[in-house]
């Protein structure tokens, strides 16, 4: 089976000189799920950004069999769908109808069809109430369901989630989490939310300065580097002998 | 803070909210370009323009208080010069100018009060607005409650850390400069995430467009009444 | 500083309209060509900035605090041609959401702050931002606003709105210390800016400086005409503007019938006109610094 996402010895410097990512490969078979731990700034989101394009860093980086190179970077981003932390940033547009659609009208779509990918998109959300509203009027949980129907109404083979449950309260992160488990593409996500990230993922991966240190079960992860989330007070025993 | 308030006026359902933006708009200008024209002394007029904003007002469903208590935002203006004119010896101009001025921010609030931003700007789109400045236009509109809040959380910050006494004058100018620059950098990495959020859903340099705006029957039905109603008024 | 309506005369605002929105229209056109739309968040991501740093008081002594109005703060970060658009769609909102200025009145408020006060700003960065920068941002600031507020005085007396000589010298004043406090906000928060991060401010131009700072020089005398006109002689200007027939007649010196009569005479009419090319010229001057500005943007 061709790999969804192949990625051999990627570096990527930053402009000030700081080395982001220091020779990290990495292959994402279909219908898995991965969760990324690591560090603030040990490259989790850098590395992710490389796969549609956004960053462009030295080695190789493919999806869906394609390398991610200009020609290629409308047909890439079709195939992966992001959502970022910051939903704000995520939905631009003034009404839910007008940014759902903005993926499909860029693929080329007719504008009744992009309206009717939104719908569909949004019904898989269950947001299918909020098409006229103005994304300021959402919650934090809301406004997250619709950038991923955002994302979904590209249909997309891969989805990439960074730091989904930020600002979520637990209704919503439970929401969002029955919601990520009924949809059947490969995900990535990246997440300190260790629970979350065991709950729909096998597999992890874990990001130590720039480098992929470790690649595995998820559990075994998480206990081998201490990731244990949220804090519990016994785990503050060991914490103080953690190297970072 | 009043463009929340207005906002949601805006979302109303009334036959006036249902109307196509376009024929809002332009009876909007008819409306202040008739009452621009109307002579100083006609009394009359005055008063049928002020009882066709108040069926405006009743027919959307807005609260009549409420808008005439908005629409005071001028007076403070036009009070002050109407005082000079009046003591000039020109008491009719005095009067026209407060009186007229009242009555355009009224008729602009009862615009925006039947008429969500986004499409207002459609409107004033379709009637010949570079489509570049309307989407600037939509992005700042977007955006203003967010960074407005931001700037709140500032000002409170400031507040709780801030002394009284003169001497700390200049620290806090200092400190409202560091704010603001805070901020500035802020929305600048905001306006980059929003590019990379664009990015990520294959956007390739033009802006689609969605939905276009229908002119019926009855928005040309609304508009021509309007426009000879005014008209009709204006030269008797 | 923002003219709501029924102030102007309709002569004043209908020409303003007609020169500064295709003005502004045509900058916005250019803009699209050579921008691509990728710019337009961050164009309106600031203009919401703008609106927002309204909010924040500096406090300037005796009890009362100033705040930022923007437009200079926007060209040294932004470039000149983009604040014009951004200061276009401020005053669009605060027109129709705020009702902070007029609708029939937007072309003078867009004339006043978006393309003149930008204008005014940017000349004394061009000509000594390499040489002298904190003097060249305060100076720039304290300009701009001082030509804003002119040049808004300016219309409302050749309009014919009553306003007699002290009052206009205390409005000066006014506009004076308003214009100071703009400079040390400008110069105080684009200092924390580059603190920050030194590429958010604009580097003077060197290469196409001089055309520009000809066609800058062109609004600015424009506005110091309009403050050396205000100043000295708001009664001569009154009697101006009712002679070139741009004055709205009141009641009080002709009955209704003669009123509605000589709005149409061939007299007015030929009378306007000198009016009409002044603002002609004041047209091509845009229209020309918003071709330079949009060649300097694709340089």
């Amino acid at each position: 089976m061709t790999p969804l996402i192949e990625v051999h010895d990627l570096h990527f410097q930053y402009e000030d000189g700081t080395q982001a990512l220091d020779g990290v490969t990495f292959s994402l078979q279909p219908g898995e799920t991965v969760a990324l731990f690591g560090a603030n700034g040990s490259g989790k989101t850098t590395f992710v950004l490389h796969l549609n394009g956004i960053l462009e860093g030295q080695g190789s980086v493919a999806v869906c069999g394609m390398p991610v190179i200009k020609e290629n970077l409308t047909a890439v981003r079709s195939k992966i769908g992001m959502v970022f932390q910051d939903s704000d940033e995520q939905l631009f547009m003034p009404t839910v109808r007008e940014d759902v659609a903005f993926g499909p009208l860029n693929q080329g779509l007719t504008p009744e069809q992009a309206v009717a990918r939104a719908k569909v998109a949004l019904e898989q959300v269950g947001m299918t109430h909020t098409l006229d509203k103005a994304p300021y009027h959402l919650s934090a949980g809301e406004k997250r369901r619709v950038a991923l129907a955002g994302v979904l109404a590209m249909e997309p083979e891969i989805l990439v989630l960074d730091e989904p449950t930020t600002f979520l309260d637990p209704p919503a992160q439970r929401n969002l989490l029955h919601l990520l488990q009924g949809l059947p593409q490969a995900k990535l996500i990246v997440t300190h939310d260790t629970r979350f990230a065991a709950a729909l993922a096998t597999r992890a991966v874990f990001f130590d300065r720039g480098k992929l240190v470790a690649d595995g079960d998820v559990e075994e992860i998480v206990r081998h580097f201490d990731w244990t989330y949220p804090v519990l007070p016994e785990d503050l025993r060991y914490s103080a002998q953690r190297r970072f | 803070m009043h463009h929340v308030l207005v906002d949601r006026w805006s979302r109303g359902t009334s036959r006036l909210h249902a109307r196509d933006p376009r024929a809002k708009i332009l009876a909007v200008v008819a409306f202040l370009i008739v009452l621009a024209t109307t002579p100083p002394h006609a009394a009359v007029p005055l008063m049928i323009y002020t009882v066709l904003l108040l069926a405006g007002i009743l027919i959307a469903g807005l609260p009549v208080g409420s808008v005439a208590l908005r629409g005071m935002a001028v007076l403070p203006f036009s009070l002050t010069f109407g005082l000079i004119s009046w003591l000039a010896g020109d008491a009719l101009r005095a009067q026209a100018l407060v009186e007229k001025s009242y009555l355009s921010a009224v008729a602009v609030l009862l615009l925006a009060g039947t008429t969500p931003l986004p499409l207002l700007l459609q409107g004033l789109e379709a009637l010949g607005t570079p489509r570049f400045l309307v989407m600037v236009t939509q992005f700042l509109y977007r955006y203003l409650f967010v960074i407005s809040e931001q700037a709140q959380h500032f000002r409170l910050a400031a507040a709780c850390r801030e002394g009284a006494h003169k001497k700390h004058r200049r620290m806090r100018f200092r400190g409202a400069a560091g704010a603001l620059a805070v901020l500035f950098a802020r929305s600048y990495y905001r306006a980059e995430g929003i590019h990379r959020a664009m990015l990520a859903r294959s956007f390739s340099g033009r802006f689609g467009v969605l939905g276009g705006l229908h002119f019926r029957a009855s928005d040309l039905l609304f508009t021509l009444a309007i426009g000879m109603f005014l008209i009709v008024v204006r030269v008797q | 500083m923002h003219i709501p309506d029924n102030f102007l005369s309709v002569p004043v605002w209908a020409a303003l309209d007609a020169v500064s929105l295709p003005a502004v229209g045509l900058m916005a056109r250019r803009a699209s060509r050579e921008l691509e739309d990728t710019r337009i968040p961050l164009l309106g991501v600031m203009g919401a900035f703008v609106f927002a740093a309204q909010m924040i008081n500096f406090p300037v002594g005796i009890g009362t605090s100033g705040h930022l109005v923007g437009g200079a703060l926007l060209a040294y970060t932004l470039g000149a041609s983009p604040t014009v658009l951004v200061m276009t769609a401020i005053l669009a909102i605060q027109a129709f959401v705020f009702q902070d200025g007029g609708v029939l009145a937007l072309g003078a408020n867009v004339f006043n702050m978006a393309i003149a006060g930008v204008l005014a700003a940017y000349w004394p960065f061009q000509f000594w931002g390499a040489s002298r920068r904190r003097m060249a941002i305060f100076a720039g600031a304290f300009i701009s606003v001082m030509v804003s507020a002119s040049l808004a005085l300016g219309e409302l007396l050749i309009s014919g709105v009553a306003i007699p000589r002290p009052l206009v010298l205390v409005s000066m004043a006014v506009f004076g210390i308003s214009a100071l406090i703009e400079g040390a906000i400008t110069i105080s928060v684009v200092q924390a800016i580059e603190k920050l991060n030194p590429r958010f401010v604009q580097k003077p131009a060197v290469a196409s400086g001089r055309l520009l700072a000809a066609i800058s020089c062109g609004a600015l005398l424009l506005g110091i005409g309009g403050f050396l006109m205000a100043s000295s002689a708001p009664d001569g200007i009154q009697k101006l503007g009712m002679e070139l027939g741009l004055t709205a007649k009141t009641g009080f010196h002709a009955p209704l019938a003669d009123y509605a009569a000589g709005y149409f005479e061939a007299a007015w009419m030929r009378k306007a006109t000198a009016g009409l090319a002044g603002l002609l010229l004041i047209y091509g001057v845009c229209v020309a610094a918003g071709r330079v500005l949009g060649r300097q943007r694709s340089a």
